[in-house]
């Protein structure tokens, strides 16, 4: 009885992969892209927010209880972009295994490089910033590569019997990031060193990767909306500093930059942070294609 | 007359209030930000330092995250019925929230008026239950229509509708001590829906009273939420009542039954949700209330609310309520009501509201009145409300 029990589970847990695919959810287009390419087609992947929402204000729906409720690994960005909506979500999904720390838990964030880490006491007369740093990190490929790493590692442990896939994935994975690297750093390289102002800081890590230099923010404060004297100082800035760019992430209202763009002759370029943020930018790869297309037409067309 | 002064005087702290933010801009230092900007970004140690740095700090470690939410309310005009005070800090609301083991979490809601303070809510959450149950535990808001879940701070008013005043107990609606389970009934579709059931002691203010240890209230809610489109979602809640009410006697268990039925219709499309969004919201109650027949009897008293909510900036929210509400205790009395709202959020932490309200109450009193309340929250930060 015993080991007609023990068959049975066995035969169970062998047969679970094949039956059925690992079902991934990530708060963010762009891991579930790094996770359908890690993973292939033993993985299902969803993505709760869309790549051209704010991924501060994503509501905290119900439906998105019953994804999180089959979810085998959750992948969050954490460094807290998600704390509006995530830990009443998970709190319902009646899913220990995705919950902070579970053996389906995946904080993205772990091992990648982490700018604005304050290392002073933070307050909110600061607006709202991130007590653990800069959570819109994964815009550097070399972030890319340690979060499709650590997906990799987690799907192992998730579903041991995938492990060489996963591998092999990663490894290609890896392999055409390093072939596009060059093919970025290539077309970035002429513009080291521009100055550009962002609507949001949501491009640190961007900036620090293909070494451009912001040089302000249309926002006053981590999410408070332009204000007349701050719009101000932000033309000075551009005229002094003939700052050629004003990037606006696709969820922003374009008013107050291209009211500033008319002031000062600099050009607006909506540049999208996320996978899906347009219909073209349809994986991790093509984020940055698509971006840094935008960008060099947008700087060709300055000069 | 006071009453369209008291208007530009709330209009007149909601502008100064958009300037004051406004102003407060203008004085920092010339810096855009203050953190370390990404052209000189810091070295990253390869392992994420802990959130507290510093031994003195890890004892804090497991302490609750802790947030306070102050809520001033001022009103003007006259209202014999409802005769609230002019000035008051209403509430503040302190929150203790932490996981307690693998097994559950602990929400706690400290509602400090001025000079009393109630444990609004204490509960256990249970997390890892078999069979897809969730349970809590302690005292909690009544799973009963939508509103009456919800704190005070994040209702779309500085007020209650009426028929959670008239048919729930009062301005502070239905909480109850006891035990709440609730599963996820598989719909198709992608259809959420929720079944929970409750039990609690048969006490609530205004609503219940105990006479015996074998009084016990009961509430049923089933919830649906479905996606409509990518913008558009619809939350549906029924909800089935009952607990033993203050006209029992020792021989008698008299009951109240409340029915209700929510709805809450929401757009905010994803793309530009920062700046424009909508909701629409209504309930409908019944209160079956058993008294005895010298009181008059059964009284069968029907309450509703219709409210709207449009978002015109950013910060800017403006927004209409109507509503209605028979007496529980004697359904030939009505009360009605009609409201405008503007609401202006400085930032995600604070919020200045004005309220233009006039209820007729039964026996033919008018009361026009203005609200202006002021809210701000310090400490951990909490989830958006939804």
């Amino acid at each position: 009885m015993k080991n007609a029990l023990a068959a049975l589970l066995l035969f169970a847990g062998l047969a679970a992969p094949a039956l059925a695919k690992v079902q991934v959810v990530s708060t963010l287009q762009d891991f579930a892209s790094i996770a359908d390419a890690v993973g292939g087609d033993r993985v299902e992947t969803t993505a709760l927010a869309k790549g051209y929402q704010d991924p501060h204000f994503v509501d905290a729906k119900p439906s998105f209880i019953l994804k999180l409720s089959r979810a085998d690994l959750l992948i969050v960005a954490g460094l807290e972009l998600e704390i509006g909506y995530l830990p009443p979500l998970l709190d319902q999904s009646r899913n220990d295994k995705i919950r902070a720390n579970g053996p389906g838990y995946l904080d993205a964030s772990i091992g990648c490089e982490i700018l604005q880490r304050p290392t002073t006491q933070v307050t909110r007369a600061m607006g709202d910033v991130h007590p653990y740093g800069n959570p819109h990190y994964w815009t550097d490929p070399n972030n890319g590569r340690v979060i499709a790493r650590a997906i990799a590692a987690k799907l192992s442990e998730v579903d041991p019997a995938g492990k060489a896939a996963y591998e092999k994935n990663l490894a290609a994975f890896e392999a055409r990031l390093a072939a596009k690297q060059k093919e970025w750093d290539a077309k970035m390289s002429p513009f080291a060193g521009t100055k550009v102002v962002t609507f949001h800081d949501s491009w640190p890590n961007f900036a620090n990767h293909f070494k451009l230099a912001i040089a302000g923010h249309v926002e006053p404060k981590p999410g408070i909306p332009p204000t007349p004297s701050h719009t101000l100082e932000i033309i000075n800035l551009i005229k002094a500093q003939k700052i050629p760019l004003i990037l606006v992430e696709p969820y922003f209202d374009t008013k107050t930059p291209k009211a500033i763009a008319a002031q000062t002759g600099a050009t607006v370029l909506t540049l999208y942070p996320s996978v899906g943020g347009a219909p073209e930018i349809k994986d991790y790869f093509s984020l940055f294609d698509y971006d840094i297309n935008a960008f060099v037409g947008a700087m060709k067309g300055t000069k | 007359m006071t009453i369209w002064k008291t208007l530009a005087l709330g209009l007149g702290v909601l502008a100064a209030s958009a300037q004051l933010s406004r102003g407060q801009e203008a004085t920092p230092p010339p810096e855009p930000t203050p953190v370390p900007t990404a052209t000189a970004p810091e070295p990253t140690p390869a392992p994420p330092p802990p959130p507290s740095q510093g031994q003195s700090q890890t004892s804090n470690y497991f302490n609750p995250s802790i947030s306070v939410i102050g809520n001033f309310l001022a009103i003007a005009g006259k209202n014999p019925v409802d005769n609230q005070p002019n000035l008051s800090l209403r509430e503040s609301e302190v929150a203790l929230q932490a996981i307690v083991d693998p097994y559950a979490r602990a929400d706690f809601f400290l509602s400090f008026s001025e000079n009393s303070v109630e444990v609004e809510e204490g509960f256990v959450t249970f997390t890892s239950l078999p069979l897809g149950l969730l349970a809590k535990v302690g005292k909690m808001r009544v799973s009963f229509g939508k509103i009456n879940t919800l704190h005070l701070h994040v209702l779309p008013w500085p007020d209650t509708p009426l028929p959670i005043v008239n048919l729930l107990g009062g301005e502070e609606g239905w909480k109850g001590t006891g035990i709440s389970l609730a599963r996820l009934i598989p719909m198709p579709a992608d259809i959420f829906s929720e079944l929970t059931a409750q039990v609690f002691r048969g006490e609530a203010e205004g609503l219940f009273e105990l006479r015996n240890r074998s009084d016990i209230a009961y509430n049923g809610h089933y919830r649906l939420f479905k996606d409509l489109s990518e913008a558009t979602n619809l939350d549906l809640g029924f909800s089935y009542g009952a607990g033993p009410n203050a006209t029992s006697t020792d021989e008698t268990r008299r009951w109240t039954k409340l029915e209700a039925i929510d709805f809450t219709l929401r757009w905010k499309p994803l793309r530009t949700g920062n700046y424009r969004s909508a909701s629409l919201r209504g309930e409908l109650f019944r209160s079956r209330r058993d008294e005895p027949q010298e009181l008059g009897g059964k009284q069968t008293a029907r309450g509703w609310f219709l409210s709207g909510e449009y978002q015109l900036a950013k910060r800017w929210f403006a927004g209409a309520r109507i509503e209605s509400s028979d007496h529980a205790d004697d359904a030939s009395k009505r009360d009605t009501g009609q409201a405008v709202i503007l609401t202006f959020w400085p930032s995600e932490f604070s919020q200045v509201r004005g309220e233009l309200r006039r209820r007729r109450y039964a026996g033919g009193i008018t009361a026009n009145e203005a609200l202006l309340q002021l809210q701000f929250a310090i400490g951990a930060h909490g989830a958006h409300p939804f």
